[in-house]
């Protein structure tokens, strides 16, 4: 079975260290936040000029002085800070941030990826995520395997625009959980009940498979 | 005006001698933090042909947004332009121009334009269309691209607490890019909830020196949500 979008997100919280200062992109990487380890502290920014994001708001808290990268209403933990976006990414650009999670379109090979813009569609805009991609060394991507029709975003050459050029190392999508090293996928985890034979049918850029590809483990809801 | 006292008292002063032509750059993150009744002005004001400098172009019917209406704006610098209706409809007819551009990158070029820094060099869009048309140079074996910083004719901005001498603090995340602008615009403008008395704001509290604020007005703001998120 493909993992779920929050699956996906406990997957990726297990990257999580003590002490870590993160962020998290809008959709899967968001409810990462939901999954921190018990007992770990983690200090989640927020590019418009937040470091230490909390909880969402009650009905009587919510402020509109006081909102999220996504434009959401939200709180300042203890140990927060609040600054100028030419500070926050300072931050970013400054490689200060242990890990960056955030969503894509496309991912190939050689560590390119693209996530901000379809050609004949509209252009929103890239907002944060061309200076996250170049500050942050320890960057997971979410996304997954494959399009609804079934084509690969696993790609010898990003098709699309791109982001950002030779800086991704991880991906975990629904099926698999890969690294990126000299030119090639390496598969290191599949989903629960996902054949390797599926992984492969589903990843157009070069795959390199090891004779051991642990399944990834999820305690019972 | 006399001395220090930079406070004006009807939004005409506030935005007085803005021209068709000019480059405005504002203050604000999607609808927090924008100074929604000096932009309300230039809708009153009529001016055309602007360019302006924001990370978003407000929503319809609000924020920059009511500059679309009657086609106010002739080009917009920013970062995010994904919730606007009227803004796809101009951009994809081309009776607007957008330059897109990274948050990051846009926030460093209104804070270096502020500082006299005529360009800068970041990785940030290297091998990406941001990178088209740009001087790229290596620097300890990576590479970075130069950008250009910003200034603009007008700089708006909207902030909580302000004295006369026209230094201001902001709240909260409404923070983001306001102090960035007020240090870029040849004549900077600071909307505020609130003029305290001299001597009220803590010296080392400050996050806009007064130094770069021109005018200062009192106003009463409605702040819309965008996305209104609660826990249960």
């Amino acid at each position: 079975m493909a993992l779920s979008r929050e699956q996906m997100a406990q997957r990726v919280a297990r990257e999580m260290q003590d002490g870590y200062y993160v962020n998290l992109g809008i959709g899967i990487p968001t409810l990462v936040a939901n999954y921190i380890p018990e007992g770990m502290e983690v200090m989640l920014q927020s590019e418009n000029g937040l470091l230490g994001m909390g909880a969402f708001p009650t009905d009587a808290e919510v402020d509109a002085d006081m909102i999220n990268a996504g434009k959401q209403t939200v709180t300042a933990r203890i140990g927060a800070s609040i600054f100028s976006s030419a500070e926050s990414f300072a931050m970013i650009r400054g490689g200060h941030i242990d890990l960056t999670v955030l969503g894509a379109f496309e991912v190939d090979v050689e560590g390119n990826i693209a996530s901000w813009m379809i050609p004949g569609k509209l252009v929103k805009g890239m907002g944060g995520a061309m200076d996250l991609v170049a500050g942050a060394d320890n960057i997971i991507v979410t996304m997954t395997h494959a399009s609804k029709d079934g084509e690969s975003k696993l790609l010898s050459r990003c098709s699309l625009p791109l982001t950002g050029a030779g800086c991704i190392k991880r991906v975990l999508t629904d099926l698999a959980y890969l690294e990126i090293k000299d030119g090639a996928f390496v598969l290191k985890e599949r989903a629960p009940g996902v054949s390797v034979e599926e992984i492969v049918a589903k990843t157009a850029g070069k795959l390199i498979v090891p004779d051991h590809v642990p399944e990834m483990q999820f305690a019972a809801q | 005006m006399a001395g220090f006292d930079k406070r004006v008292y009807s939004y005409e002063e506030a935005m007085a001698g803005l021209e068709d032509g000019m480059t405005v750059i504002s203050g604000g993150f999607g609808l927090c933090g924008i100074p929604e009744n000096l932009i309300a002005e230039i809708q009153h004001r009529g001016t055309r042909d602007l360019t302006v400098v924001s990370n978003n172009c407000g929503v319809d019917g609000f924020g920059l947004g009511v500059l679309l209406v009657d086609r106010q704006i002739r080009k917009v610098v920013a970062s995010y332009v994904g919730e606007n209706a009227l803004f796809e409809k101009q951009l994809l007819s081309g009776e607007i121009e957008v330059v897109l551009t990274p948050q990051g990158t846009l926030a460093e070029k209104m804070r270096a334009g502020g500082a006299g820094i005529p360009a800068f060099f970041t990785a940030t869009g290297v091998g990406t269309p941001v990178a088209d048309g740009k001087e790229v140079r290596e620097f300890k074996g990576r590479k970075y691209l130069m950008e250009e910083s910003i200034t603009g004719d007008f700089a708006i901005v909207k902030g909580w607490k302000a004295d006369h001498f026209g230094n201001v603090v902001y709240r909260h995340t409404a923070q983001n890019f306001n102090p960035l602008a007020a240090t870029a615009g040849k004549i900077t403008v600071v909307e505020v909830e609130e003029i305290v008395e001299p001597g009220e704001l803590d010296p080392s509290q400050i996050h806009t020196p007064g130094i770069y604020v021109d005018r200062v007005i009192c106003g009463t703001f409605e702040k819309r949500i965008e996305q209104r998120t609660v826990r249960k």
